[in-house]
């Protein structure tokens, strides 16, 4: 256990690490290469509770798609890798205050709190289940969440078309 | 392999007898696999670039390296890359310095790290992941973060067109890619490379061996493709196009760091030929397997080697496809192809 525990911590740093960099990074190009590190140390992070499911997906979605899509859309925006991204606005104190509570909060969630997160039961295998539970029990929540990705990709390629 | 099962089941007995943790031992092993591994890309991929000079000089008529070595120029490729890691270690002034050194990095440890769930053989794999299939796509797909990194940190705009054709290129072809290996994986009803092999065993109507490319022809054909075009191959080489863009993503790079560049695109060639064995082929399984286990490993390497003269046949044979052609053609025709042979595939396994 202390071996997990060790290796929580180290990949922990990393990813608010590479976090750290993509909120800060003055260099628009770096914070999303930063931000394909953060993705896979999360990934990391899920296999670490036994989730490699959604580690797998969440490597093929978010670093392989998403970011890739992230990074294209960059580097077709003409000078904007040369433009030195503002960090900060006039709006610090007021996100201050609402950082501060959240950490306030998670503190005494995480002291105080009910153990909600008491270790579940190990699974063999979690794509069976997943798949079980997303036709069966969440088969709403999921078409629901199908109808919304079909009308976000027609609201774009009307966006995108030329009239 | 149970002999290597024993032998590393003795190794954690004996250290756990003198008491040291299990970490350790534990972090011996993966070395040795992980060494194992290295090695084995280096030489695979020593020997595929001279095969591919090898087959490129017959198919045009002439006969490629001759002289390093004495036999038809074997030692070629080591001279090269001797060549390789003795030259200068050149980084543009203008370049991002910290992407630019780590771009070849990620591209060499997204191809090595797919090899953790290659069944070589009965029982030789380092990892039977039970999501291995998955595992395998969504590693793979790390490459291109690579290329994107190199292309843009080189501050040179052939290698940044490069980075952006190759971007589209794997985004749009990954789709495609992945539901054409839901056939098998719907077939087997497992995604463990392990148990796919398994479930490739034995024969149909007596002599048909029961692998997954007859009943799924049209996904290893759509396989196949997408996996040219993962790859960068020819016809889908747009990424690197000579003609167009000297060398694309990786025209500034230079000496060691070129070489992974190369490493790791030969690397890549056999992981999809591999998928596609496990997948489509039947992996280790052939005649002799049950009495003489290793020979499985034969009867995979000789499957993949086949397949990766096919990739080069193809690369030495086909025109390059346009920019335009390449997206309508993975958009218009394979995706639909791929759905339709999914949803008949779960048709037929429903009934």
């Amino acid at each position: 256990m202390t071996v997990q525990l060790g290796i929580f911590y180290i990949l922990a740093a990393f990813v608010v690490w590479a976090a750290a960099i993509v909120v800060l990074g003055k260099n628009i190009v770096r914070a999303a290469v930063a931000l394909i590190f953060t993705f896979c140390g999360m990934a990391a992070l899920y296999v670490l509770l036994d989730a490699e499911f959604l580690a797998a997906v969440q490597v093929l979605i978010y670093v392989g798609g998403i970011t890739i899509l992230l990074l294209f859309a960059i580097m077709l925006t003409s000078g904007i890798s040369s433009v030195t991204a503002r960090v900060v606005n006039e709006q610090t104190p007021f996100s201050a205050i609402a950082a501060i509570g959240l950490l306030l909060g998670l503190i005494y969630a995480s002291t105080r709190g009910n153990a909600a997160m008491a270790a579940p039961p190990r699974l063999p295998e979690t794509a069976p289940f997943l798949g079980r539970l997303l036709l069966t029990t969440y088969a709403l929540p999921f078409e629901a969440v199908s109808i919304l990705l079909l009308a976000a990709m027609v609201g774009a390629i009307v966006l995108a078309r030329k009239e | 392999m149970d002999a290597v099962s024993r032998a590393v089941e003795s190794f954690y007995g004996l250290t756990t007898a003198w008491g040291i943790p299990w970490l350790i031992p534990a972090l011996v092993i993966m070395t040795i696999v992980v060494s194992i591994i290295l090695g084995y890309i280096s030489v695979a991929a020593m020997f595929l670039i001279w095969w591919e000079r090898k087959i490129s000089a017959h198919i045009q008529v002439r006969f490629g390296p001759m002289r390093v070595g004495g036999w038809h120029g074997w030692a070629q490729s080591i001279a090269d890359g001797l060549k390789l890691l003795l030259k200068e270690d050149i980084i543009p002034s203008r370049a991002d310095k910290v992407v630019f050194v780590l771009a070849p990095v990620v591209v060499f440890a997204a191809a090595l790290a797919g090899y953790v769930t290659i069944p070589f053989g009965p029982g030789l794999i380092v990892r039977d992941l039970n999501i291995g299939i998955l595992y395998m796509v969504a590693i793979s797909s790390l490459t291109v973060v690579g290329i994107v990194m190199a292309g843009w940190s080189s501050n040179n705009k052939y290698a940044t067109l490069g980075a952006l054709r190759s971007a589209a290129q794997a985004v749009s072809y990954e789709v495609p890619l992945v539901l054409s290996l839901l056939g098998p994986v719907i077939l087997a009803g497992t995604m463990s490379m392990g148990r796919l092999v398994d479930a490739q065993g034995g024969t149909w109507l007596g002599f048909l061996p029961r692998w997954y490319v007859f009943p799924q022809i049209v996904g290893f054909l759509v396989y196949f493709t997408c996996a040219l075009a993962e790859c960068n191959r020819l016809p889908f080489d747009i990424p690197e196009a000579e003609s167009e863009l000297v060398a694309g993503f990786h025209v500034e790079y230079s000496g060691m760091r070129f070489a992974i560049f190369f490493l790791a695109e030969y690397a890549n060639m056999f992981a999809v030929a591999a998928i596609a064995t496990t997948m489509f082929l039947g992996g280790w399984q052939g005649p002799l397997t049950t009495q003489l286990p290793l020979i499985g490993v034969l009867w995979f390497l000789l499957k993949c080697y086949f397949l990766i003269f096919v990739m080069m046949w193809l690369r030495w044979t086909l025109n390059r496809l346009r920019v335009d052609q390449l997206m309508d053609f993975a958009w218009k025709v394979l995706l639909p192809i791929a759905f339709a042979n999914l949803v008949i595939t779960s048709l037929v396994v429903a009934l």
